[in-house]
């Protein structure tokens, strides 16, 4: 078993057993995180500088595009990977596609910052974007059925297929263009199905939902396990001052796309 | 009172073969999206809203538009549009019914279009929209009917009918500024992020709507026997004009607010509907040519409006030409370019055009036949009814 990720969970395991941590459950990736029901991750509201944030656990990731510079086969791999799992379809032209992370020039990627003399190397790479599962998300504002809503336990901004009408306004809502709608019936359009999580079926929105399912199972997230042992994306509870996401938050400079939308975005971007 | 419509002239029942035939077509159409999904038509992942919910959007200004006629006659006793004032109503009740077809069409999964009953949402607005449709429809047809049949036995109103007029009015106001705010709440959205949505929406609505009902007048004038009185097509024309002046006036500042803050984001949708939108070396400019038709039937329909009032001339033929120009004004602003643009380009600045699809084209006229259908025949209700108390 690969150390670094070795010492991801001992990390976490640690935390309970020291109790640190408001909540004293496991924050990261291992089963109790998510199955022991933490009474005390109800959203409460942090005090920032001038920014509230929920308290409670909430997921978030750090991408190190240090990593990525050079090696979008890396990139590829994370994307393959999510898709893989999650029975994203493989719909050919952009009118119809579904995306969970994709790859996108820094231009697309960071419309709110200066794309003026920017280095070759930020202007020749591809950036991962996927759902910043926002702390203050506008697309669960707007759904009209919960259909989209924030797991409190753990900050993922997620989605009930089946509750789903297919308005479409969290589309329309979404600063980051994140998420996909099934214009037809997807399946055909698998290539390889996974049984372990379920496809979708026509008329619905879908997009990333930070893996809760694999999180479960004590799993990281497809995309951050593609990069294993890289350091390329970081992954865990952004509130949790111990977690090795703060401990690389707090080192390194970032930033976060369209921060000025005020959906408090939880992808971090070391660029 | 229904039995009105069982009874017309060959023109009367053509125009309903001509509509139910639309009508069919739309319904075919929808039994196709039904069966595929919605991929049958131009929207995308990119611009994922189109003609469905844009006319419905522009639908809820016609409906809202009939309190031009119901507040003056009710609130400030202006009796010269005792005669048409049911039609306001009548035409609310049209316009609403297509705003919900046109939502239902635009769902990916009709059937469980309850939910939004099941799962009450007060943070969507959509949850709101549902709430003061229905609201306004309903109250639109408890007065609508309870007034005409109260006029046709020739007896006063029940006086209780009154609370019901007095809250339509709010309710009138309340479904175009609740539908305003569906688009104008969503922060990565720059062209629709605007406070004066709401207003523009209303002000748009005020010449929409009588402007429908003018040229309703004027064909029933003609077909039908019925005249609504010079001095109430002129009142209307009054209000269309200065609706259309405030209309054009908060257009324009959103131009002001775009190119003088020279803000990407603010000038971005404009460029698009009005000059094209240059993207990676290609012009994006599919909506120009509407634009500025509409543009041009905007300042025309509204130029003879003023000449009329200035030159003190009245005449069927103008007051026609004016309204029909300002009504397809006003649809390509809201209809089409409003929405479509609110989507170009996307959140990441990647542009995708959106050309609807002769399939969504029949369901969009299938509801808009529907619309009319219904339409004739609330009105030959009401025009039935007029004539029986003359006689």
């Amino acid at each position: 078993m690969d150390n670094k990720r070795r010492k991801f969970l001992k990390m976490a395991g640690a935390t309970v057993l020291a109790g640190i941590g408001a909540p004293a459950v496991v924050k990261l990736t291992s089963v109790p995180a998510l199955a022991s029901g933490s009474e005390q991750a109800a959203a409460g509201h942090g005090s920032g500088h001038g920014e509230e944030q929920r308290t409670g656990i909430r997921l978030g990731m750090v991408i190190d595009m240090r990593k990525f510079y050079g090696n979008e086969e890396l990139l590829n791999q994370a994307i393959a990977a999510c898709h893989a799992v999650h029975n994203v379809p493989e719909i050919p032209g952009r009118k119809s596609e579904i995306k969970w992370i994709w790859k996108t020039g820094f231009a697309n990627a960071f419309v709110a910052q200066s794309q003026n003399l920017r280095s070759e190397t930020v202007k020749n790479s591809q950036f991962p974007v996927l759902c910043n599962h926002c702390d203050n998300p506008s697309c669960v504002k707007v759904c009209p059925t919960k259909a989209t809503f924030v797991n409190e336990k753990n900050g993922i901004v997620a989605m009930d297929y089946h509750r789903c009408i297919g308005c479409r306004f969290c589309m329309a809502a979404c600063p980051f263009g994140a998420r996909s709608f099934n214009w037809q019936d997807p399946r055909p359009f698998i290539k390889t199905y996974n049984p372990d999580f379920p496809s979708r079926m026509r008329g619905v929105v879908e997009k990333c939902n930070f893996c809760a399912e694999r999180l479960a199972l004590g799993l990281e997230p497809a995309c951050v396990e593609a990069c294993q042992g890289t350091g390329a994306m970081v992954f865990g509870d952004l509130n949790d001052p111990q977690s090795e996401v703060r401990k690389v938050l707090s080192e390194e400079f970032t930033i976060q796309r369209n921060a000025a939308a005020g959906t408090r975005p939880s992808v971090f971007y070391i660029v | 009172m229904i039995e009105k419509t069982l009874k017309g002239k060959p023109a009367y029942w053509i125009w309903l073969a001509i509509l139910g035939t639309f009508i069919a077509i739309g319904w075919a159409c929808y039994f196709r999206q039904y069966v595929f999904g919605l991929g049958l038509t131009g929207m995308s992942r990119d611009v994922s809203w189109g003609l469905y919910i844009s006319q419905f959007t522009f639908l809820v200004g016609v409906a809202a538009g009939g309190l031009m006629l119901v507040l003056p006659y009710y609130i400030h006793n202006y009796k010269a549009f005792g005669r048409i004032t049911i039609l306001g109503e009548f035409l609310a009740i049209s316009a609403l019914v297509m705003c919900l077809m046109f939502i239902m069409a635009d769902l990916g999964q009709p059937l469980r279009g309850l939910n939004v009953i099941f799962h009450p949402t007060p943070q969507s607005m959509l949850f709101w929209d549902m709430c003061v449709l229905w609201g306004y429809l309903l109250l639109n047809v408890l007065c609508g009917w309870v007034i005409l049949t109260a006029e046709r036995k020739q007896v006063p109103p029940p006086k209780w009918i009154y609370f019901f007029v007095a809250i339509s009015i709010p309710f009138a106001v309340s479904i175009h500024t609740v539908t305003a705010m569906l688009y104008c709440g969503l922060p990565g959205r720059h062209f629709w992020l605007s406070a004066i949505i709401a207003p523009r929406f209303l002000a748009s609505a005020f010449a929409a709507g009588p402007s429908l009902i003018l040229l309703a007048c004027l064909v029933m004038r003609k077909y039908a026997h019925f005249d609504a009185g010079k001095e109430a097509i002129q009142k209307m024309t009054t209000i269309i004009m200065y609706a259309v002046i405030i209309n054009t006036f908060f257009f324009l500042l959103e131009f002001f607010v775009g190119y003088y803050s020279e803000v990407p984001g603010h000038i971005h949708s404009l460029e698009y509907l009005f000059f094209g939108l240059e993207h990676d070396g290609h012009v994006y400019n599919n909506l120009v040519p509407f634009m500025w038709t509409a543009a041009l039937f905007n300042f025309t329909g509204l130029g003879i409006l003023a000449y009329m009032k200035i030159a003190k001339v009245f005449d069927y033929r103008l007051v026609g030409t004016a309204a029909t120009l300002i009504f397809l004004a006003l649809w390509a602003d809201k209809g089409l370019g409003f929405v479509f643009a609110g989507f170009v380009p996307n959140p990441l600045e990647e542009v995708t055009e959106y050309i609807p699809t002769l399939n969504e084209l029949g369901i969009t006229l299938g509801i808009w036949a529907t619309g009319f259908f219904l339409l004739t025949l609330l009105y030959k209700i009401a025009v039935g009814i007029e004539h029986e108390v003359e006689a």
